[in-house]
This record gives C-alpha cells, sequence and structure tokens, in this order.
C-alpha cells in the first residue's frame, strides 16, 4: 500500500500568488484540536477535499464519494488561515465494494474571498482503473458526427440515460474544479444539475464541453448556475480554462 | 405562452436582451438568462409580450427560435399523460409509490387512503398563497384529543423524496394497523396528522417551471422576487443568523413571523389542538438528523435524551440499507438557521421534535432517482417508528 501523491498531477491551473512561507511544523505554536466528523466545519472541508480529488482523478469512467469522514482536526495559523487535517474513506460509484483511504489537508486562506483553498491528498489504494472505458468513450464522442448536446442531467425525476452517465461524471469534474475555486469555511456546494452541455469539436485530441451546472450552496441554499468550459483526454485528464457565474434566474 | 431561443452573436447583443430583461411589465421569465454571446437564451414570454418582444428582436436583427410553440399545449399534454397514468393506476387499484407524482395525484392518493381506512380522515387546515388547501391525514383510533404526533414533509418543495415518502408512510401506517405490534399500539394510544405537502404552491411550481424552487409563491411588497423560505418563518429568533432579510435570497425570512400563511395554518392547528407530544419534519437532502437549537448555538434542556434518541432512530435506520445519518442539533450539524420549525415546536412545549434530512448526500441530491423513493421511505420510517415509540412510551 504505497501513499500516491495525487496533488501533483496537473500543473495549478491558476496564477500563482505569493504566500507567506509556512514555518516547518505549521507556525506559531498552534496545536490542532480534535473535530467531531459529524458537524459541519469537518464536513465543509471534507466536501472541499473529496471535489479537489474528482477534479484530478474523476473521468468519464469513474465518480469519487465520500463514503466516510473518520477524522478531522483544525489547526488555526496565525497570519496564515485555517488548516483541516482529514481522514476519509472514499468509493467510486461505480465500484461500491471497493473503498481507499485518503489523508487531507485543505488550508483556507484568512480572508479568503478571493484566493481557492490549498488541498494536499494522499491516497493509499488503488481506484479501479478506467483506462478501458475513458478510451471507448473518448473514441465514441471522437466520432459522433454532430456534437453532442443534452440538457437537464440528471432530469426532475432523477434519472440519467445510461449513454450520459459519462457526462453526468465529466460534469462532477467540471463542477470538482469550480467548487473547490469557490469554496470557503462559510459554504458547501454540490453539483445539483447539468443544466446543459455542449460538446465542441477541437482541431486538438482533447474533447471539450461546455457546461451550464448548477451548484446548490448548503449555507444559503442558493442554486447557481455556472458556465464552465472543460477540456478532457484520457492520458492528460482534466482541465477548466474558464469558468464563471452565470446570471441568477429565478422567478 | 412562448418560449423563445435567443441567440446572441456579440456582447451588445447581450446587453440589449439584459436591457429586455430589465423591463418588468412585459413579466419575462428567463430560464437561461443572458449571460455571454455564445450561450443560447432561453425566455418564456407571456401572451400579450409576445409580439413585442419578437418585434424588438427583430429591429435590433437578433436571431431566435421558437422553442416551445405554446407552454400550454407542452403542459397539457404532459398533465394528460400524467393524468391517463394516474388513471391506469387507480383503475388498477394501486398507487405507484415509487414514483414522482402531482399534486392533483398526490391529493387523490389521500382521498384514497381515508375512504378506505375507517381511522384514516382527510381534513383541511388551511390554504395556500395561491388557495391550494392544506390537507392533513388524521390517524386516530378513538379517544378524544389524544396525545398526538405530527408529521409533516415538503416545506421546501424541491426536496421531492419527502412528499413521496411521507405517502409511502402514510399507506405503511394505515395498512400495518391491526397487523404490526408497533404501529397497532401507537395508534391505540395516541394519534398521528400527516401534512405531506407542506408548501403546496410551491411543488405545483417544481413540476411547472423550475424543479429547484425552493420557497413558498408568495408576492413580496416591494420587490420583484417572490416567495419566502418557510422553514425561517417560524416565530423562533425569528431574523436572526442563518436567514436573509433580501427577499431574493433562497433563505428569506419573510417581512414577520408567520407571516406565510403556510406555517401559521400549521401553528394555529397546533396551538389549538394543545396536546401535541411530537413534532417531526422531513427535508432532503443530506443524511442528517436533528433536534432543536438551530436559532442559537447552545443545546437545549433535554439535549441528552434527544441526543440518546436521535442516536437509537439513527441506528434504525442504518440497520436496513446501512443508510447512515449524523445525529446533532442543527446549529452544530449544518448552520446556524433561525426561524425553524421545531425550534418553535420545541420552545412551545412539544419535546419531541426532529428534522429529518433524508437521501442522499449529493450525487443526486434533489433530483433522487425514483427507485430510491422506496428504500428511502421504509429506512426513515424505522427511525421515525424508534421515535415515535419513544414518544409512546412516555406520554402512557
Amino acid at each position: 500500500m504505497s501513499p500516491v501523491p495525487c496533488g501533483d498531477a496537473l500543473p495549478p491551473p491558476r496564477p500563482l500568488r505569493p504566500r507567506p512561507a509556512l514555518p516547518a511544523g505549521g507556525g506559531s505554536g498552534a496545536r490542532a484540536m480534535e473535530l467531531p466528523p459529524g458537524h459541519f466545519p469537518a464536513a465543509r472541508a471534507a466536501a472541499v477535499a473529496v471535489e479537489y480529488l474528482r477534479y484530478l482523478r474523476g473521468g468519464p469512467g469513474s465518480g469519487l464519494r465520500l463514503r466516510e469522514l473518520q477524522r478531522a482536526r483544525r489547526q488555526d495559523i496565525d497570519d496564515v488561515g485555517h488548516k483541516y487535517y482529514l481522514e476519509l474513506e472514499l468509493e467510486d460509484v461505480l465500484d461500491k465494494d471497493r473503498t481507499v483511504s485518503c489523508t487531507a489537508e485543505v488550508l483556507y486562506h484568512l480572508g479568503s474571498k478571493t484566493s481557492a483553498p490549498d488541498v494536499q491528498l494522499t491516497v493509499q489504494g488503488e481506484l479501479r482503473s478506467t483506462e478501458e472505458a475513458d478510451k471507448e468513450f473518448y473514441n465514441r464522442i471522437r466520432s459522433l458526427e454532430k456534437e453532442l448536446v443534452a440538457e437537464n442531467i440528471p432530469d426532475s425525476h432523477g434519472n440519467v440515460p445510461p449513454e450520459l452517465e459519462p457526462i453526468h461524471l465529466l460534469a462532477w469534474v467540471a463542477s470538482g474544479y469550480v467548487i473547490w475555486q469557490n469554496s470557503t469555511e462559510n459554504t458547501k456546494f454540490h453539483l445539483a444539475q447539468v443544466k446543459h452541455v455542449k460538446q465542441v469539436k477541437r482541431n486538438d485530441e482533447d474533447l471539450q464541453f461546455d457546461f451550464v451546472l448548477l451548484l446548490h450552496e448548503m449555507v444559503s441554499q442558493e442554486v447557481l448556475p455556472w458556465e464552465v468550459t472543460l477540456l478532457w483526454h484520457p492520458q492528460r485528464g482534466a482541465r477548466v480554462p474558464q469558468s464563471r457565474a452565470a446570471g441568477a434566474g429565478s422567478s | 405562452h412562448q418560449v423563445l431561443r435567443v441567440k446572441t452573436k456579440n456582447e451588445e447583443e447581450v446587453k440589449q436582451l439584459q436591457l429586455l430583461e430589465s423591463l418588468e411589465h412585459l413579466e419575462l421569465d428567463f430560464w437561461i438568462n443572458p449571460s455571454a454571446p455564445a450561450l443560447p437564451v432561453d425566455v418564456r414570454i407571456p401572451a400579450g409580450s409576445v409580439q413585442s418582444v419578437k418585434a424588438f428582436l427583430e429591429s435590433q436583427g437578433i436571431e431566435y427560435s421558437i422553442l416551445i410553440e405554446d407552454l400550454q399545449d407542452v403542459l397539457d399534454k404532459e398533465r394528460q399523460d400524467m393524468a391517463e397514468s394516474a388513471q391506469r393506476q387507480r383503475s388498477t387499484g394501486s398507487f405507484d409509490f415509487s414514483a414522482y407524482h402531482t399534486l392533483d395525484d398526490i391529493n387523490a392518493e389521500l382521498d384514497h387512503l381515508a375512504s378506505e381506512y375507517s381511522f384514516v380522515e382527510k381534513i383541511q387546515i388551511g390554504e395556500s398563497y395561491e388557495k391550494r388547501p392544506l390537507y392533513v391525514l388524521k390517524f386516530s383510533t378513538g379517544g378524544s384529543n389524544r396525545p398526538a404526533i405530527w408529521l409533516d414533509a415538503g416545506i421546501h418543495s424541491r426536496e421531492w423524496v419527502t412528499q413521496a415518502s411521507a405517502l409511502w408512510i402514510a399507506n405503511k401506517i394505515a395498512s400495518d394497523y391491526g397487523t404490526d405490534e408497533s404501529i397497532t399500539s401507537l395508534l391505540d394510544k395516541m394519534d398521528l396528522f400527516l401534512l405531506p405537502v407542506a408548501n403546496p404552491d410551491g411543488f405545483v411550481y417544481t413540476h411547472t417551471l423550475n424543479r429547484m424552487w425552493r420557497k413558498t409563491r408568495s408576492k413580496i411588497p416591494g420587490s420583484v422576487c417572490i416567495g419566502v423560505d418557510p422553514n425561517r418563518n417560524w416565530d423562533a429568533g425569528f431574523g436572526g443568523p442563518g436567514a436573509s432579510s433580501n427577499p431574493c435570497s433562497e433563505s428569506y425570512h419573510g417581512p414577520r413571523a408567520n407571516s406565510e400563511v403556510e406555517v401559521k395554518s400549521v401553528v394555529d392547528f397546533i396551538k389549538n389542538h394543545g396536546n401535541f407530544k411530537a413534532f417531526l419534519t422531513l427535508h432532503s437532502y443530506s443524511q442528517l438528523l436533528m433536534y432543536p437549537y438551530g436559532y442559537k448555538c447552545t443545546r437545549p434542556d433535554d439535549y441528552a435524551e434527544l441526543e440518546s434518541l436521535g442516536r437509537a432512530a439513527a441506528s434504525s435506520i442504518r440497520s436496513l440499507y446501512g443508510t447512515t445519518f449524523q445525529v446533532g442539533t442543527i446549529c452544530n450539524t449544518i448552520y446556524q438557521a433561525s426561524g425553524g420549525s421545531i425550534d418553535w415546536s420545541y420552545d412551545n412545549g412539544i419535546k419531541y421534535s426532529f428534522a429529518f434530512e433524508l437521501r442522499d448526500t449529493g450525487r443526486y441530491g434533489f433530483l433522487l432517482p425514483a427507485n430510491q423513493i422506496v428504500p428511502a421511505a421504509k429506512e426513515t420510517w424505522l427511525g421515525l417508528k424508534k421515535i415515535m415509540e419513544h414518544v409512546r412510551d412516555k406520554s402512557s
């Protein structure tokens, strides 16, 4: 069971910001205090870690889900922010008999209105290989004559047509990125629905999907539309070159 | 009403659409708002405004197509399909509990239960903002104003698994009285009042126009936004942290406590009855089993008993399919939230006040697949039963 660091799979997608260097041991001598896993502060940090992992590791053939938050601690670091230490048990929604453990550190920066939390993860154990499924999906989409367009995944009754399940899982990857980038200690996001998805054919080897995603934010209870462009490749994984909150719509 | 899909070519055209959006008298309902040139804008236009909107678009050279020629036709067809399906069900004598239903179908099933079981009665406790009846099923095997249990679902209309589960639970209780020891001893001592659709206006809206609607549908004086969060509108720490004073917010608490008739009707009913021992309410999603308080982060006086009972209920739930529910106060478990129903009931002497958040934990969220309705209802029922049995034992 060798730990696989999964924080280094892709280059950081957002501009690097200068950060105060963290002294070894977390600085200022503050101890990490134990948190009840069933209380919301730990739950919110765990959700961020899972969303980040979905972005890094998700694809059309797999979707990671938090099965259990086993342990959580928090450390308040002067002039830096709040750091959560988490022990998670994860499963692939398409392969529920298998679980993997993950340790995560989530650092919410002080005054964090504009910067995403830093997440470091270590996954122990093997996630199911999706190489076959990924390749098959990739080839299927590349060979479509008309670009794929779909709406309302799942529909009002929770249905997802089987051929759209991979798109649903890719939407998780896209929303994983957006959620990670926009999370604070006062938010908890989930992908509520894929309102609209349109494939955009490209000259290079990536698949491109332009999504309108509805994100449900638990604390405010708002359902927020986001326009997200996702690029995906079976070997290179996912990238989100652009994303933005769309105009709120309710009557 | 027509629904148009507008294809903007540039930022200028987007701005024109945003201008159109601001003209309230047109009563336009943007399903997808104008924000970027690349994305289609879908807008529902009331019949009276169709001509002028099309004329405006044409004069600006803005491309559009008709997505839905006549929205009424589409809704009629859908309604007809569902009516035919319901008709088939009724003629075979069975209600499909593993499907999501319209308000009309749910009300028909309530009538069916009331007519089939002598101890089940459908009563009306009030009317919604849009004048829909608020129907409660009363389960009573006799006595006079026996100690009672309150159970409601669907106060937040988009939480469809709750109304659906409430129907299954109603049928379960009705059909198992006389054979199931626990239900029989419960109803021999206590009455049960079940409100399966606490927010019918919102519920209809989730079927017709916006699946993600949460609030009531009341007009707010001085605002273009509609609706109040009915679970921030109760008189318990009203207006405090965890509720919004912005009418456009999903957690808007309303102009004053009990401003929403859907809330006031329940408050009045419970106060007039005077003998409720438990107040239980169903929400989704997150898999949580919570007790007061939400409006403050201090423990209720009965903390130890409620925590212990909550854990026992969560354990019962888990025994069926392994579904785990977190137990705790609202304030610790999800967030501080003022004006909530179980805080009101607890502060008004109803000790056993619990709020459930049903399946799932976010994979489908509000859009829980219909094939999970019955499993969710079954496991939730075990938790409710555990609580009810405890209440029964303490009330006799």
